[in-house]
């Protein structure tokens, strides 16, 4: 596991907590994200820690500030929640036990973007900001935000990550993980891709072409 | 060549091999793992060096108290405390402690603070190394390497254990705080990579057992005044690694123990504000259940 010097020291963010508050905003940027920037309806399910802690750290504005967009080490996090009121976010909250196997810093995201694309993730801030999401719509994955991460919801075919693969290399894009899950054979399946470097729009044009692809969200570096 | 290390033995071997201080080790490890520049690196860490110092001098101006009441005005107290007529512990010592004190009252009201390791334990390695500038004239950039020495040690207990107090109690944070903060101070004075980690051993092992139950789930009781006392146990543990005391057991087994122990900690006393002070009749009377 690569742990960079400044995983340890930093993130500058604002407090009071890493894990409850910037880690906790982390997971709200990667929702944001997921809805290509502008989240309409969410619905927060908190487990463990995150449920018993989140009003002294501040957990539900900073999940907030990050559905908006609103970074760890921006001063309107702690205002987030006058801001989603302003603009008509519409944010439920709720308690949940998603089991002993948790992380006990656990946050269960369900979000509707304002194109209507609907979502649902499990993520766990680990310590320190950083942080891991776990599922995403239902299929087990696992990436941190700590590098630009792409995202693809596709049709499980023969020779798909091939044919991904040869795209990326095109661009000299390095991959440094690359992961796929499925429920079933021959359905549909989740592919995250996390690279080095930025991947440049008409690169993502291009994959975004590749018939099996359903769906393509790019999540930035978030650390 | 590679310059990761899985644990402390290795960094302190690589350390030797191509005689680096622990500093420059985990520069070149950024470096290498990054493509960065070393001056590009060091320039970011004493950025980081700088918001640490806005932070400290943020928490000293406050008055007002947090949103809780809990905290707030105190690290004012302290700073004063140590410029009155001979204060008991000598002023460089009672400084420290309100340095300490200032980056998480700051915190505590939505200030910027830089996580080291977490926000929950960000005001000891900057209360150590602002001691050091100001007692030791150390300037910002050696404040800045002394960061990539505290990461470089930090980096040994991220990968053996862990920094999150929902996970391993206040010792996975306080104490890695307090651990590297001690390492940074023995190498910032000129003192070895071995002597680092010494330094860090004792900090660490006497940070073991530390339970994480803040009063109302706040960071702030106990945390404000842990991170200004800390900041100090860091000190001293530095100064036992300086004089040449050597701890028996050395820094990774401590570690190690670290990871047990948080592992074997009940949840009520990780950050769920279940037991321990967030239990007691003041703080029941003060955030009824």
């Amino acid at each position: 596991m690569m742990i960079s010097a400044f995983d340890v020291i930093g993130p500058p963010m604002i407090g009071p907590s890493s894990s409850h508050t910037a880690g906790a905003c982390r997971i709200g940027l990667v929702a944001w994200a997921l809805c290509g920037g502008a989240v309409a309806k969410a619905t927060i399910g908190l487990h463990g820690s995150f449920a018993a802690a989140a009003k002294g750290h501040s957990t539900d504005r900073a999940i907030l500030a990050g559905l908006q967009g609103i970074k760890p080490d921006d001063v309107r996090l702690s205002v987030s929640d006058k801001i989603a009121r302003n603009s008509g976010l519409d944010v439920q909250w709720e308690t949940l036990d998603l089991g002993d196997n948790a992380h006990p810093n656990s946050a269960h995201v369900q979000i509707q973007g304002e194109l209507g694309d609907r979502h649902c993730l499990v993520a766990a801030s680990v310590g320190g900001g950083m942080i891991e999401v776990r599922a995403l719509d239902g299929y087990p994955t696992s990436f941190s935000g700590g590098l630009e991460t792409m995202i693809l919801w596709h049709e499980d075919r023969q020779g798909f990550l091939s044919k991904l693969t040869t795209l990326l290399a095109c661009d000299e894009a390095n991959i440094a993980t690359i992961r796929s899950s499925r429920i079933r054979r021959g359905e549909n399946a989740l592919t995250v891709v996390e690279v080095d470097a930025s991947l440049p729009d008409d690169l993502l044009g291009l994959i975004f072409r590749l018939p099996a692809v359903s769906l393509l969200r790019r999540i930035p570096k978030l650390l | 060549m590679s310059y990761d290390y899985g644990n402390a033995a290795e960094l302190l071997s690589l350390c030797r091999d191509s005689r680096l201080s622990i500093a420059d080790a985990a520069l070149m490890r950024e470096a290498k793992e990054t493509d960065r520049s070393v001056s590009d690196l060091l320039g970011q860490m004493t950025d980081y060096y700088r918001t640490m110092k806005k932070s400290i001098r943020a928490g000293i101006e406050l008055e007002m108290r947090s949103r809780s009441g809990l905290s707030g005005g105190d690290a004012r107290k302290l700073a004063a405390y140590a410029g009155s007529l001979n204060p008991l512990c000598g002023s460089a010592m009672v400084r420290a402690m309100s340095y300490g004190f200032a980056v998480l009252e700051s915190g505590a009201q939505s200030g910027l603070v830089v996580a080291t390791p977490t926000a929950g334990s960000a005001g000891i390695v900057p209360a150590c190394l602002l001691s050091l500038e100001e007692e030791q004239a150390i300037s910002e950039q050696d404040a800045g390497k002394a960061l990539f020495a505290a990461a470089g040690v930090g980096i040994v207990i991220g990968k053996n254990a862990c920094f999150s107090g929902a996970q391993g109690g206040c010792q996975a944070e306080v104490g890695s705080a307090s651990c590297m903060a001690a390492a940074a101070v023995v190498e910032a004075m000129g003192g070895s990579p071995e002597e680092a980690c010494n330094a860090g051993a004792f900090a660490l092992m006497n940070t073991l057992g530390l339970v994480c139950d803040p009063v109302g789930g706040y960071v702030e009781v106990p945390c404000v005044s842990r991170n200004g006392m800390f900041a100090v146990h860091s000190l001293l543990a530095a100064t036992l690694s300086l004089a040449g005391v050597r701890s028996v057991i050395p820094l990774d087994d401590v570690i190690l123990a670290m990871r047990d122990i948080g592992r074997r900690m009940p949840r009520a006393l990780k950050e769920t504000s279940e037991a321990g002070l967030a239990n007691t009749p003041a703080a029941l009377r003060l955030f009824p259940r």
